[in-house]
């Protein structure tokens, strides 16, 4: 012990460093948190909060384009809005693209993670090739989808006659030599569908193989040993591990969808007649192209409550994400 | 022949050779310990076994099956992961009943297999909860019963006990091998903890380099270390090396004693040791130390607590070592050697 307490008593003291004695503007936590979050209140109320609110006073109200003012009218424009059968063919429309084209995005975006979450030759191409819909402008893409779907010019009546599925009188799929894809009420709403499934497909397709990627090794040999075969690893033990990230992409799938007017307005502007109408194609040309901008912020402020219900939806199962 | 017999694995990643050619036969409900460090391919060892990966070259047979080609649910084998690799979704019940459903058991038979599974490892209330309510020990149990409710041939354990706290760890150890014994199964232990190896295994294998160096039972492989790789893996502090006339002379620290307690009956080799530090454990005193005679070799001698003889640090006194004790090893392969006449 003695020896030890001389060894202390040697040893060279502890070199003191000075210390500043102000505070710097690093060190004032209240200051600085309502430095880093000003922007974000700003941008909130400039950009969300404030035209929100202009849209609710708008809907009261029976402002048009060449006249601004707001004259309250009470839920006229509503009113109004609701009794037209464009309108109501535009809210099915909007709940049944949306619905049909998450469906179709969540089976096909599960296989092809699936796929892609192999290994095989060509797979960094095969992942650039699926992103490339998501990192395409929406308008673009949906041009060349229109020409791709032309009445005259279509690639795929194109094909079809090629392999004899169209175009002579025992064709399969008719004598024609043209399907019209936009001008035919069933086939004008699935193209619309497809595009969508064509666009959102690569978002959800990289959310979930960065799910099953997140899944431990250890699980799925475990699920391996413990004898289980693909179908059953796949839907008793990954998807139910990657369900609420799952979620999440349907989340963002459903926002995408519904709230889209480009692919309607550049494919088909909503016909044939008004077949493929959707709410925010609809408000526009209510509020915009026709001028009443009361009534296109009514139409516009259907499509809220599903926003509002989808991002509560998304913003509590992300709080509930936990891996393991 | 034994139920598992493992000819010539060999498994190479690229150019890494992970497992060498190994050699191990495994008797009906022996408990088989394969230890060695971090590295030295004991896991892919048993991955190879369990199916989980191909050998390179080589034959895995369980009960006189060739199983190589087979994938891991034509094996009859199970395995604990490391991690216990519970699936974080379902229940105890669920997790533990899984292996009978992959296995389209039926119903009335998975419910009394999972209880019985589940009695044996004294989890019956925790069966309603999630994995991510347990504790660790939890965990490890249920893994356990997991792997047992498919009444396996071999079960492979892949360091079960590595996530437990110290505490913990001794009595798992405990009921692990209890466990064990009272069902017979077959094991395959893979640790690098030579206290859970010496403590757990009928036989141990020791590997290195993606190797066997040795099989043997732990008091064999303690006391008649084949080389000076597993020499120096087992014991704690290690044994000896002592270079004399070319060759390396090997004793461990317990033997390595002061002259004035060791008895007269039995012939003793004496050193004189240099004691340049002492450590007090309590249990044991570690002495580190020189020995002049062989080179300024570090040697350290492990004391009792009940040997009271007092050792300064900075004296020099006569060790000595039974001659029974000492152990000879090659110079150039470190492989064990007979003691040269003197």
């Amino acid at each position: 012990m003695a020896e030890t307490a001389e060894r202390i008593e040697e040893a060279t003291p502890y070199p003191t460093v000075e210390q500043p004695s102000g505070r710097f503007l690093a060190d004032r936590e209240g200051l600085l948190g309502a430095l880093f979050l000003g922007p974000a209140v700003l941008y909130i109320i400039g950009l969300v909060g404030v035209p929100f609110f202009l849209a609710i006073a708008f809907s009261l109200s029976d402002a048009t384009v060449g006249d601004a003012s707001l004259d309250f009218i009470g839920l006229r424009n509503f009113a109004n809005v609701i009794k037209t059968p464009q309108f109501q063919r535009a809210l099915i429309n909007s709940v049944f693209f949306t619905i049909a084209t998450q469906v179709i995005v969540i089976i096909l975006a599960n296989i092809l993670a699936v796929v892609m979450s192999r290994d095989f030759r060509g797979k960094t191409l095969a992942r650039v090739l699926i992103i490339l819909p998501w990192a395409t402008p929406i308008s673009l893409g949906t041009i060349g989808w229109k020409w791709i779907l032309d009445s005259k010019f279509s690639t795929i009546d194109w094909v079809l006659q090629r392999v004899g599925l169209l175009g002579h009188p025992d064709a399969l799929l008719g004598a024609s030599n043209h399907l019209t894809y936009l001008g035919v009420e069933n086939l004008a709403m699935s193209s619309v569908i497809t595009i969508h499934v064509w666009r959102i497909l690569p978002l959800a397709t990289v959310i979930l193989m960065a799910g099953l990627t997140s899944i431990p090794k250890d699980i799925l040999e475990q699920a391996e040993v413990d004898g289980a075969k693909f179908w059953r690893i796949h839907f008793q033990i990954s998807i139910p591990m990657i369900l609420p990230i799952m979620f999440i992409a349907l989340l963002f799938g459903l926002i995408f969808t519904f709230s889209d007017m480009v692919v309607t307005f550049v494919l088909t502007r909503g016909g044939p007649v008004y077949y493929t109408q959707v709410l925010p194609l609809w408000a526009w040309f209510k509020g915009i192209d026709g001028g009443s901008l009361g009534e296109g912020a009514a139409i516009a402020l259907f499509i809220f409550p599903v926003l509002l219900a989808t991002a509560i939806l998304v913003l509590r199962s992300a709080g509930r994400m936990e891996v393991t | 022949m034994g139920l598992v017999e493992l000819k010539g694995l060999r498994k190479e990643f690229g150019d890494v050779k992970a497992v060498n050619g190994v050699d191990l036969s495994i008797q009906q409900g022996e408990f088989v310990v394969i230890l060695g460090p971090s590295g030295c391919g004991k896991t892919t060892l048993m991955r190879m076994v369990a199916g989980l990966e191909r050998p390179t070259e080589g034959e895995v047979i369980i009960g006189n099956r060739n199983v190589t080609p087979l994938p891991p649910r034509a094996r009859e084998i199970a395995m604990v992961f490391q991690s216990y690799a519970l699936y974080p979704h379902m229940t105890v019940f669920d997790n533990i009943a899984f292996p009978l459903k992959a296995r389209k058991t039926p119903k009335m038979e998975i419910e009394e297999k999972v209880k019985w599974a589940a009695s044996i490892l004294g989890i019956q209330r925790l069966l309603d909860r999630k994995p991510r309510q347990l504790s660790g020990g939890e965990r490890q149990r249920v893994a356990l019963a997991r792997a047992l409710v498919k009444e396996p041939a071999v079960m492979l354990l892949d360091e079960p006990l590595s996530n437990l706290d110290a505490k913990l760890r001794v009595s798992a150890r405990d009921e692990l091998q209890r466990f064990q014994r009272n069902l017979g199964i077959t094991t395959i232990f893979v640790t690098h903890d030579q206290i859970e190896a010496m403590g757990l295994g009928d036989r141990i294998a020791v590997m290195n380099a993606g190797q066997v160096r040795q099989v043997g039972e732990p008091q064999e492989i303690y006391d008649d270390p084949a080389d000076t790789f597993v020499a120096t893996f087992l014991g704690s502090p290690p044994m000896n090396l002592l270079e004399r006339n070319g060759h390396l002379l090997g004793f461990r620290p317990e033997n390595f004693l002061p002259g004035d307690v060791t008895g007269n009956e039995e012939a003793y080799v004496t050193f004189p040791f240099h004691v340049g530090r002492v450590e007090n454990l309590g249990s044991d005193r570690l002495l580190y130390g020189t020995v002049s005679g062989a080179e300024e070799n570090r040697t350290i001698s492990k004391l009792p607590s009940t040997v009271r003889v007092s050792v300064e640090t900075g004296t020099t006194h006569d060790f000595a070592v039974r001659e029974d004790d000492l152990r000879y090893f090659d110079k150039a392969t470190g492989l064990r050697t007979e003691p040269e006449p003197q």
